[in-house]
């Protein structure tokens, strides 16, 4: 390739993502950030149009002025939303870290195994994705209700005389999305933990520590990255999480995914559940930058 | 028996029977399923000895590293360590430490976080750590990248700050897996002679693994050779260059020329080999073989000499030949010399002038010869 065509092809490299990004994620959220201030009405879309390219840029400058935030203040006048944010925190940092209290041994047990049949480890933590999500949320209702196989099971190991009510409670949800992200969590640690070099905790060890404070001094400590990662994975669609506490959890169960659900199907009320998915966004987004800045900083530190 | 080369200095507790052994192997085998990786080895090392393993990868040399430091435990036999059984002792609770291979530096701390870790573990007090790394951070010429990481550091850097780090806790022994392998030429030569310093002023015992068999006769006052799982020969650098136990030895360490034949007299000290190529040997030997018995003679080819004219032992251990290749190493010319059996004997020679009137040339007809205590006798 000539030096000018490897010049175009680095710009499109760099391009494309950005473009990608452009595309899928900041014009979309625009569009939903636009319908937030708006109004509802009885129309199709249902909301207000706030202004219209149509009506050139005075027309603009006025659809701007009309602009309101009464949703957001909407918001935090409904004790709902509040608890509904609240809550799903809640539940997506506890399964998050649930999910990484198993995870980890499980990715360091197959970081440890034969190198051989590492490639089969690392496949049968993938071959849940071949069943469709929705069908093994859907099992799991088959295993967890009153007179389902977990149940029947205990009853006839003698555990417990009485079925368990654990579906369509908040444990149902934390197992559901346990079970459903667990990959998530495996393959970061797993492509953390397979790339360290043994010798580092015998040396750790021959320096006077114990296995577990080797362990932990070393092994868990440079697993960091990868227990980050996973746990990004985790709890960031674990928040805005629909379809499990929909199929699993019962009416006393709030989460935010659910609310803006029937915000936006069952009230018809785009511009408050825009409100909602900004306000998520958010939640979730800035935290996120903020890792991020102090990382880069500490990185750039260690130069 | 004369002494062989030269004496590197008056440490020879080995030779001492009332000196005691620091480090003992006893009987000590070690399998990994089927596979024998140390095979019923014995073996003495002694206080402040700079003790080399020697071998061909696979010999079994790292796996006995690895033992004394605890990370393999011994199939049968034990090992002693300043009288104590070291059985059952992890690695944290014993007063070894290792330097490995790999260097194995904790890349998410700095060097001196990595030179104090050790410390850090036995709980010393923070500021004699401080104090403590500081030191180790001089002994090693560091104290400029305290505040480093490992990877921003060049590799000779990194085994400074490994070496550092392994020696900070006084170990009564320090193990060094392959010290020097990942060093280019010039630096491990230079680095060599400060390994060899730094033992010196610390008094420690140093093991030291290695393939290099130049690595191991600079720096060490013994060395071990190996080969699948046993030890070949224990000695001096000197002996084992000179005096190789074995044809194994002989031909693993440096070049060599190594006659077949068969023993035709033994008198007097001298025992004389008539070799297949027709080629008469009268050579001293502590050993004597018996008479008709098989015998080798290996010679080094720095103890070969090669001329133009015919030597005054002709024709005992002399022989006619021309000139094959001839390779300048600039401190050295080397010589292959074919007999007229056909054979091919390397000879080499100083280059201690800078000119000769009358060099040798390529396809001349030479003699080659050397003295009666020139090489050895190997029995089969």
């Amino acid at each position: 390739m000539s030096k000018f065509g490897s010049a175009i092809f680095n710009r499109l490299v760099i391009i494309i993502p950005y473009a990608w990004l452009l595309f899928f994620f900041l014009i979309p959220f625009f569009i939903v950030f636009r319908i937030s201030l708006s109004e509802t009405a009885v129309a199709m879309p249902p909301y207000l149009p706030v202004f219209s390219w149509s009506d050139g840029f005075s027309g603009i400058i006025d659809g701007i002025k009309q602009f309101s935030i009464a949703n957001y203040v909407w918001l935090t006048e409904d004790a709902l939303y509040i608890k509904a944010y609240g809550s799903s925190l809640w539940i997506a940092g506890v399964s998050t870290l649930v999910t990484l209290l198993i995870a980890y041994p499980i990715a360091y047990g197959m970081a440890q195994a034969p190198k051989t049949i590492r490639p089969t480890l690392l496949m049968l933590v993938i071959l849940p994705f071949w069943t469709s999500f929705l069908i093994r949320v859907y099992a799991w209702i088959a295993i967890l209700k009153p007179e389902g196989l977990f149940n029947q099971m205990l009853l006839t190991l003698g555990i417990i005389d009485q079925p368990l009510i654990i579906l369509n409670t908040n444990w149902a949800i934390y197992i559901g999305i346990v079970y459903s992200y667990l990959p998530f969590m495996v393959l970061p640690l797993y492509s953390a933990l397979e790339k360290m070099d043994h010798s580092l905790t015998e040396a750790a060890q021959d320096l006077g520590c114990t296995p577990i404070s080797a362990f932990w001094q070393v092994t868990f400590r440079l697993s960091l990255p990868g227990v980050i990662a996973g746990c990004m994975l985790v709890f960031i669609p674990a928040v805005g999480e629909f379809v499990i506490p929909d199929l699993l959890g019962g009416s006393e169960t709030l989460m935010i995914g659910k609310t803006l659900w029937n915000e936006f199907n069952a009230n018809r009320d785009w511009p408050v559940s825009s409100a909602v998915a900004t306000i998520l966004l958010l939640i979730l987004v800035v935290p996120i930058m903020f890792f991020q800045q102090a990382q880069a900083k500490a990185d750039s530190e260690g130069r | 028996m004369k002494s062989l080369g030269s004496i590197r200095r008056s440490f020879a507790p080995w030779s001492d029977p009332a000196s005691k052994p620091f480090i003992s192997f006893r009987n000590v085998t070690k399998k990994f399923g089927d596979f024998v990786a140390v095979d019923n080895l014995s073996l003495d090392i002694f206080p402040r000895e700079f003790f080399a393993l020697l071998g061909a990868s696979g010999c079994g040399k790292s796996t006995l590293l690895r033992m004394l430091a605890g990370f393999e435990q011994p199939t049968s036999g034990e090992i002693i360590l300043d009288g104590q059984s070291l059985a059952g002792t992890p690695p944290y609770k014993r007063p070894v430490n290792m330097m490995f291979q790999s260097y194995a530096l904790f890349p998410h701390m700095t060097v001196e976080n990595n030179v104090a870790f050790g410390l850090k573990q036995d709980g010393m007090p923070k500021a004699e750590i401080a104090e403590r790394v500081d030191q180790m951070l001089k002994l090693v010429k560091l104290e400029k990248f305290a505040k480093r990481k490992p990877h921003q550091l060049s590799g000779g850097q990194r085994q400074r700050v490994a070496l550092a780090r392994s020696i900070a806790k006084r170990p009564k022994v320090l193990l060094l897996d392959e010290p020097l392998g990942a060093l280019d030429k010039k630096l491990r030569e230079e680095t060599q002679f400060e390994l060899m310093d730094l033992q010196q002023e610390l008094g420690l015992t140093f093991v030291v693994v290695t393939h290099d068999q130049e690595e191991a006769m600079t720096m060490a006052d013994r060395i071990a050779v190996m080969a699948h799982g046993k030890v070949i020969q224990v000695a001096t650098p000197p002996e084992i260059y000179e005096a190789p136990n074995s044809r194994f030895v002989a031909d693993f360490i440096g070049d060599v020329n190594i006659f077949d034949g068969t023993v035709s007299s033994v008198d007097g000290g001298f025992v004389r080999i008539e070799t297949e190529s027709g080629l008469s040997i009268k050579v001293a030997s502590p050993e004597t073989p018996a008479v008709g018995a098989k015998a080798g003679f290996a010679v080094r080819p720095e103890k070969i000499r090669v001329g133009s004219s015919q030597p005054a032992c002709a024709p005992l251990n002399a022989a006619q030949g021309v000139i094959w290749d001839i390779g300048y190493l600039g401190d050295m010319t080397v010589f292959h010399v074919k007999l007229r059996d056909g054979r091919v004997v390397k000879a080499s020679s100083l280059n201690a002038v800078r000119s000769v009137e009358d060099p040798i040339g390529y396809d001349q007809e030479v003699w080659i010869w050397f003295d009666e205590n020139a090489g050895v006798v190997l029995r089969d």
